[in-house]
């Protein structure tokens, strides 16, 4: 093992950017936005080397493991491996942009950059993180600058979208916190290490199972999952843009990194006890909850007049892709559902940031108050335009190939559910495309003839993520090559681990 | 140990003591004084008698640590007084507690200029030594007298504000709860006493081992009697209902002291009596056969609920904080319930966090009402953004602590509290308890989110802080972080206090 200080860097830098622009006068406006963009550059040129240095065989590269707390065998362990490090790159790239993206906030700027700051640490933490404490931490480190950041710098109804979701996380990670303490004391030694208390913890199987409800619901929160996916149109709307893409392009991948690396991780013979036709009930639970996400996101999209709750419900929607995928359990399932988290990352950040500039320029976000705007904003219109099309998965489009692969491999398992969660591409076109239409297609608004097109700084922040998608959608095999090899080895460890429980309690049945 | 060799063992509680005498014949000695410089005296040496008791206590840990090996020789004044690492862990942490309530009393508006204030500091410094008799006292007489003696200077430190109704009000309030929980205490340790036939802590564990098992139901009730009285002290539902009140009537730095110090004082009372007295973890037959950590439990779950339900809906920040103090016992409790195992070290551990953070919080709001005179969460809105930004900043890491989110000290003593838990396999209490504090997070963010989230009206004051009024609060928000980092340290020093009980 390496003991490259990569990921620490990552993780230390934007703290150290948080201190320095708490350190800048207040008024100097231009300097903190440009230093706080300045120290989230690093972070992603680390995840270029990252990517560049990342052997992918499915272990974990860039360890870094340091006693922290003796008593309680806690430690600082960070690493990468092939379903983290594609998140990591996407928090990186995703803060940068965000940075730039939030050049228009002129209230507040420097506690604004400072949380962003703040928010980044915890974010790379999280991904990083190998010690369940750690990881803990790094979670709820996230929370309160989330809450500060939608809370002070939202729209009219942030300090209601504000506690909702500080409330909502906060009641997830507490379930998460009683797992961590139970597995903790159940392992021999006691030890928060993520990569062994699959084998060190020795928990029987009915406790295995409320174990891994806890976890599915404290992650089903950030999914977010119907029925806990409420907090999701508050905070997305009312969080000002820059946040609404960090909350939708990464923080929503934490519940499904989540549910991969601990559920499936560290509690495999529960994800896959047999329940019924040969499926375990953790599979039948999240192929049926996916299912539902993308039918009922989509529907609820569709009823959306306000541009930005559409993006938001669509969010919903999408990330019921990732949670069939990871039900399908098979190598094209699980490789789509972690292809789509990345790509839902870039897609539906270009959304929430195309969502902001028009805002920026009519103040309002009704769909129905536009009309014509491709004759006003052209340029605009067609990066509008390449967003939606990715989002509703058309080929040649990054979403496409992962949407693809989670469909071709929950076939294999769930074909009934798999038909109705493909007819609902259907409905997304539906909602994109009437969205189209109504705001850029027919006669323009009288008010808006004088909307500026699109300026040079929100395309920069567009423009890459464009690219990427693109890219993706012509040519995904680098990425899948990154990320298969971690998770076909995931997916042996379940089935051995589990196939291992089952032999123990069959032995201690015959006795 | 006899009177006189125990001299050398007692020199904190002696250094206070001389620091009283010094307090009020400083003050007779100004007394008429006109002018401003002379009125500051009482405090300082005050302050500088604080600071000698707690280095003289630092002083003694080495030297207890040395006489662990033969607990004999732990005891005083003709085993009245137990010296022995629980102890100095506590008295540590009341001398800590008395220097900064000193500190912050001499800048307290309520406090400062007052006719009276030598005697305030004379009361003040009583109430701190009797508060380190508790934390050491080995026989029922000494546990009730220093009871009592907390009792009585707190009744009148809390209505030290004469000329302020509700200070009063707070005071008799206290007074009433105080008298009916120590009447039904002194009556329970009667019965003690006379099933027993013991006054000393390892008495009283020899006869409840030797006593007939008719008698169980007699000794039950008598502990019950007891527990009213130490719940009391520590704010337990259903001993709770004077807190609220007077809290919000008291000046701000004897809330402090009282939510703080009486708490603590309180607690180390109780993990003492119920282990040497009752042998609460099995030591005994007689104690394992009664339903005590059953009632425990109870008095816990209760606690922690009834004191974040009450808190969600109050206004006022001193109110708000006591409601939130009585959940945090409610918390604490939990360690009781545990008691062996982890349960005494992660208790103790607990007090501590729960020092720094609380007298944080308690420092800024006293800071807002000495700035504008209000302690009224209306009082707060806006306070980041007109001038009050660092105090705010500041209130936000004390209450974000106390509701439990990392990397805050709060975080790693509820942290403890739990995982003692899931050790002892009380996993229906920790869950509630950690439902309680998403509760908890509730209030704790409407503060916060009115001193941040909420914009200042027109005609709310600005405000200016010097550094050297916040410097206190910047230690404590300092503290507060480097204890959810680094507790390495605590942790071994709990364990020392700890093992105490294990005999």
């Amino acid at each position: 093992m390496n003991a490259d200080p990569l990921l620490t860097l990552m993780i230390v830098i934007p703290l150290l950017g948080m201190a320095v622009v708490l350190s800048l006068p207040s008024r100097a406006h231009d300097a903190i936005r440009w230093t706080a963009t300045a120290f989230s550059v690093p972070p992603l040129l680390l995840a270029v080397r990252l990517l560049h240095s990342f052997r992918p065989d499915g272990g974990f590269q860039f360890v870094q493991q340091v006693k922290w707390i003796r008593e309680f065998n806690i430690e600082y362990f960070v690493g990468v491996d092939g379903i983290s490090i594609t998140m990591i790159v996407l928090t990186a790239l995703l803060c940068f942009i965000c940075m730039i993206a939030s050049f228009g906030i002129d209230k507040g700027v420097k506690g604004y950059y400072a949380l962003f700051l703040l928010l980044e640490t915890g974010m790379l933490g999280v991904f990083c993180a190998l010690d369940f404490f750690l990881f803990f931490v790094f979670w709820e480190l996230m929370l309160l600058p989330m809450y500060f950041l939608i809370g002070i710098w939202g729209g009219p109804r942030r300090e209601y979208a504000a506690i909702k979701f500080f409330l909502y996380t906060l009641l997830g990670s507490v379930l998460m916190l009683v797992t961590i303490l139970y597995l903790y004391f159940a392992s021999d030694p006691h030890s928060f290490d993520m990569t062994r208390l699959s084998q060190t913890a020795h928990v029987p199987m009915n406790v295995q199972l409320v174990l891994w409800t806890a976890l599915f619901i404290g992650f089903a929160i950030k999914i977010p999952a119907f029925p806990f996916h409420t907090w999701l149109p508050d905070a997305h709307v009312e969080a000002p843009t820059a946040i609404s893409v960090i909350l939708a392009g990464v923080l929503l991948k934490m519940g499904t990194y989540g549910i991969l690396r601990v559920n499936y991780g560290i509690l495999p013979a529960a994800t896959l006890a047999p329940a019924w036709h040969g499926k375990s009930l953790a599979f039948w639970l999240l192929a049926a909850l996916g299912t539902f996400n993308i039918v009922y996101g989509a529907v609820c999209a569709m009823a959306q007049a306000d541009m930005k709750k559409l993006v938001a419900y669509s969010s919903i929607s999408h990330m019921g892709y990732v949670m069939l995928g990871m039900a399908a359990f098979t190598p094209q399932g699980i490789n789509g559902a972690v292809l789509q988290m990345f790509n839902h990352g870039t897609v539906t950040a270009m959304l929430f940031l195309l969502v902001g500039v028009i805002y920026d320029r009519a103040h309002h976000r009704e769909i129905a108050g536009f009309g014509g705007l491709a004759s006003i904003m052209p340029v605009y219109t067609g990066v509008t335009g390449l967003a939606f099309f990715a989002a509703m998965g058309l080929p040649g489009l990054s979403a496409f190939i992962s949407e693809a692969l989670v469909l071709l491999g929950a076939w294999q398992a769930y074909p009934a559910l798999t038909v109705v969660g493909a007819s609902a591409v259907v409905l997304t076109a539906g909602y994109l495309l009437w969205t189209l239409q109504r705001m850029f297609l027919g006669k323009p608004n009288e008010k808006y003839l004088t909307l500026p097109e699109i300026n040079f700084r929100e395309l920069c922040t567009l423009v890459p993520l464009g690219a990427i998608v693109v890219f993706l959608g012509v040519y995904p095999t680098p990425i899948l090559n990154l990320q298969s090899p971690a998770l076909l080895r995931l997916n042996d460890q379940v089935v051995q681990a589990a196939a291992q429980a089952a032999g123990t309690e069959r032995v201690a049945d015959a006795r | 140990m006899g009177t006189t060799e125990s001299l050398a063992y007692f020199l904190p509680e002696l250094a206070l003591s001389v620091a009283i005498l010094a307090v009020i014949s400083v003050d007779l000695a100004l007394t008429g004084r006109a002018d401003r410089r002379a009125s500051e005296w009482p405090g300082i040496v005050a302050l500088a008698g604080a600071g000698v008791a707690l280095v003289l206590t630092l002083g003694l840990r080495p030297l207890v640590l040395g006489l662990l090996d033969d607990p004999m020789q732990a005891w005083l004044f003709n085993r009245m007084i137990v010296l022995d690492a629980f102890s100095v862990f506590f008295k540590v942490l009341l001398g800590l507690a008395l220097l900064a309530v000193v500190w912050m009393s001499m800048s307290s508006r309520e406090i400062r200029g007052q006719p009276n204030e030598g005697e305030y500091y004379a009361l003040l410094l009583s109430s701190g030594l009797a508060m380190l008799l508790m934390a050491s006292a080995g026989t029922l007489l000494m546990a009730y007298l220093s009871l009592e003696f907390v009792s009585l200077t707190s009744y009148v430190l809390t209505g030290f504000l004469r000329h302020n109704r509700r200070s009063g009000e707070a005071a008799l309030k206290y007074l009433i709860y105080g008298g009916v929980a120590s009447g039904a205490m002194i009556f329970g340790m009667s019965w003690v006493f006379g099933l027993t036939g013991a006054m000393d802590y390892a008495g009283i564990a020899r006869g409840v081992a030797a006593l007939d098992p008719g008698s169980r139901g007699a000794l039950f009730l008598a502990l019950v009697l007891v527990l009213a009285g130490f719940g009391y002290k520590i704010a337990s539902v259903p001993f709770h209902m004077w807190a609220p009140d007077v809290y919000t009537g008291a000046p701000i730095p004897v809330t402090a002291f009282l939510a703080v110090g009486s708490k603590a004082a309180g607690f180390a009372m109780l993990l003492r009596f119920f282990h040497f007295g009752v042998g609460h973890d099995g030591v005994t037959a007689a104690a394992a056969a009664m339903p005590l950590p059953q009632l425990a439990s109870v008095l816990c779950v209760a606690t922690m609920t009834l004191g974040n339900l009450a808190a969600l809906s109050q206004t006022n920040m001193k109110r708000l904080l006591a409601y939130s103090s009585i959940a945090h016992a409610g918390y604490a409790l939990l360690g009781f319930v545990v008691f062996a195992d982890r349960g005494v070290e992660a208790l103790l551990f607990y007090l501590a966090v729960y020092y720094v953070m609380n007298l944080g919080a308690f420092w800024v709001v006293m800071l807002i009402a000495n700035a504008t005179g209000r302690e009224d969460l209306e009082g707060y809105r806006g306070l980041a953004w007109r001038g009050g930004a660092a105090p705010a900043l500041a209130l936000g890491v004390f209450l974000f602590s106390l509701a439990g989110l990392p990397p805050l000290a709060g975080f790693i003593g509820k942290f403890n509290i739990f995982a003692a838990g899931v050790q002892a396999k009380l996993y229906a209490l920790v869950v509630i308890g950690l439902v309680n504090s998403v509760i908890s997070l509730y209030y704790y963010a409407r503060v916060v989110k009115t001193m941040f989230l909420d914009l200042p009206a027109a005609d709310d004051p600005a405000m200016r802080f010097t550094p050297s009024e916040l410097g206190a609060v910047g230690v404590l928000s300092l503290a507060t972080f480097v204890l959810g980092v680094n507790f390495n340290w605590l942790l071994r020093w709990v364990e020392v206090a700890g093992n105490v009980f294990r005999g």
